[in-house]
């Protein structure tokens, strides 16, 4: 059957399917979450009244059998940045929706009571349900008690408590194949979930399967695309030590923001890197090598046992690693890891909140180092709501702003992640001019200045960081619209093979003729659209730019600050 | 002269994490690189003091080198 946008309004309960508009045909994931929440959110609107649109969509190729097609993208205005917001997932809501014939599933207005609801969808359409049993859980019982209802296969998206809280850096968590969770993780976008009341939404399939127009054309495609995943190299370190192989390496090349952004090295990085959690994750009998959606030929994720080796939390990235880690100066690795899992489990973002921990930290909230105090404030203030645990909630800008910490490592409110500006200079770039705050993943400059994929480039110099950072952010925009994990970049830098069968499996997939330029030109567009969403929201180029203390306070061990202008920060945007 | 000499991911495998080294002077990287039995296809990055250098940079009294097979993450 042909792919159908479903719609649900929670203010009066409402619900349809709809054929897909012409112009928003050619869109998936990211491409079309953007483009639905500029044609239909006000750009004023508050982000948590009835005008905000909650947008979910699976990638073009996800529930295909193309490998690392599983991503699914949510959008909506972020009650964190103010901006248009796209954040992607794996685990297995994307591939649940494909199948389901969903193309986007549109959530908007708002209950007028206090009742709390969950979504079911199938292929016939949405049951709207009254939700009380699994008020005030977290997400890890809501998995158990909804795969309960309905039977394990279900796909599920949810909330913890901070998402009914609308805590602003809440997250939405999806199911992974395990029934643990991964996370839509950045921007708010569970807190804008909550607003809408609605706890979680189930995902049942039933036997439905994804139509190839072309399916001898796909399958050839799929199997050089995938032979160009498995034989690079990054792929396979991936494997084995998943995206935590990078603290040694940032570490090393003196970018890895410590206590609060003070330091470009952390004393304690041997402890929390990627080398010492293999050997632990061996030793307790867990899994280095892990997929977080079928279909995964990379597996970054991993099983990480406890001491004992029971589960601990799996999905265990470099990002929440550094945050809770380096930037909290904390060397215990099973301390993250039981953050990290309680984390999953209010569903909170994990970079958001350790960055905020920081900034508490310098505030004198806490003393820097004191993970037994940080588990205690997540348990007790954060997932029951009380004034800290809100403070904390709402992200590193507010504990700023509420403790008159001059040092806050945030821009359009999102707090930037684990590669320090100063030191990385064109991923400052990145974090300047996204269109969705600080944010690593909008144009991955670390390959080419750090990693040496794709080129190279002096991280220390200026030079060329802001085509560096364009090019990758177009491109990237790109790949978050077909469902694929944005690690295939690794090969498609590198390997020529990799990219024209992305392209041929999206054409065999609907029967078209795309172009690698179409999909440069996919990448701008949606750039194009989301920026100008910003700008109506009330955005300007004076947004553009890295809290002031980037620029005066140097760091070690180069001793670098930011020195890019504004006015060269705003060639980014002459394309 | 006196180098620190650090390895990282499998690299370390049947080698070591971290080792003072005395070298002859005017050692490159890239030599010892080949003299630990590492494959320079099997390089992504080298760095010395922090800096990224190439197989031919020459290495100095009291230098930190780190050598890093291809990674990537994010």
């Amino acid at each position: 059957m042909a792919d159908k946008i479903f719609r649900v309004n929670m203010t009066d309960l409402s619900t349809s399917i709809e054929d897909v508009p012409a112009n928003w045909a050619g869109h998936g994931g990211r491409g079309l979450t953007s483009n639905i929440v500029a044609a239909e959110v006000p750009p004023t609107c508050h982000p948590l009244g009835p005008n905000n649109k909650l947008v979910f969509a699976p990638g073009l190729l996800s529930g295909t059998t193309a490998s690392n097609s599983g991503r699914i993208s949510a959008g909506a205005k972020s009650p964190l940045t103010g901006t248009i917001k796209e954040s992607n997932s794996g685990g297995t809501s994307a591939q649940r929706l494909a199948k389901i014939g969903c193309k986007a599933l549109i959530v908007e207005g708002k209950p007028q009571d206090d009742s709390w609801y969950s979504l079911s969808i199938t292929s016939d359409g949405v049951t709207i349900t009254k939700e009380e049993e699994l008020i005030g859980k977290g997400n890890f019982d809501v998995v158990t008690a909804v795969e309960k209802r309905f039977t394990d296969k279900i796909g599920i998206l949810s909330i913890g408590q901070t998402g009914e809280m609308l805590m602003s850096s809440a997250n939405i968590s999806v199911k992974d194949p395990d029934s643990h969770v991964r996370s839509l993780g950045r921007g708010g976008l569970g807190a804008v979930m909550g607003s809408k009341k609605i706890k979680f939404i189930a995902l049942d399939a039933g036997d439905g399967k994804v139509e190839i127009a072309d399916p001898e054309a796909f399958k050839a495609a799929n199997k050089t695309f995938t032979k160009a995943l498995v034989d690079h190299p990054v792929s396979q370190a991936l494997g084995t030590y998943g995206s935590n192989v990078l603290v040694n390496i940032i570490n090393e090349a003196g970018g890895l923001p410590t206590k609060n952004f003070t330091a470009g090295q952390f004393e304690g990085h041997e402890q929390i890197s990627g080398e010492t959690m293999h050997d632990l994750i061996v030793e307790r009998g867990g899994k280095p090598k892990h997929g977080c959606h079928q279909g995964c030929v990379i597996q970054c994720s991993q099983i990480y046992n406890d001491l004992k080796g029971n589960y601990k939390t799996s999905g265990f990235e470099y990002e929440s690693i550094w945050a809770m880690g380096a930037d909290c100066n904390i060397d215990n690795l099973d301390q993250i890891a039981e953050m990290d899992h309680i984390l999953d489990d209010i569903g909170i973002d994990t970079i958001e909140t350790a960055v905020a921990f920081g900034v508490a930290m310098e505030g004198g909230v806490l003393e820097f180092g004191d993970s037994n105090e940080m588990i205690r404030i997540m348990k007790e203030e954060i997932a029951t709501g009380t004034a800290l645990g809100r403070v904390i909630g709402n992200g590193a800008g507010n504990v700023g702003r509420t403790y008159g910490v001059t040092r806050v490592p945030v821009v359009k409110n999102q707090a930037i992640p684990a590669y320090d500006p100063r030191a990385i200079k064109g991923i400052g770039v990145t974090y300047a001019t996204s269109t969705q705050g600080a944010d690593h993943t909008m144009g991955y400059t670390i390959a080419t200045e750090i990693l040496g994929v794709g080129g190279t480039a002096d991280p220390l110099s200026k030079e060329g960081q802001v085509e560096l950072s364009r090019n990758l952010q177009i491109a990237t925009a790109a790949i978050d619209s077909t469902g694929m994990c944005l690690f295939i970049a690794f090969a498609a830098l590198d390997d020529g093979t990799c990219l024209p069968a992305l392209i041929d499996m999206i054409n065999a997939r609907f029967g078209i003729k795309l172009t690698a330029d179409d999909v440069t030109n996919l990448g701008m567009s949606i750039l194009k659209t989301e920026h100008a969403f910003n700008i109506a929201a009330g955005f300007t180029n004076l947004d553009d730019r890295l809290p002031e203390f980037f620029e005066t306070e140097p760091i070690a061990p180069h001793n670098a600050v930011w020195d890019f202008s504004g006015e060269e920060l705003d060639t980014f945007w002459n394309f | 002269m006196q180098v620190q000499v650090k390895l990282f991911a499998f690299f370390r495998e049947g080698r070591f994490i971290k080792e003072d080294r005395e070298l002859p002077e005017g050692t490159s990287a890239g030599k010892v690189v080949d003299d630990l039995g590492i494959d320079r296809e099997e390089i992504g990055v080298l760095m010395i003091n922090s800096r990224h250098c190439q197989f031919d940079t020459t290495l100095q009294e009291g230098d930190i080198y780190a050598i890093f097979p291809v990674i990537g993450g994010g």
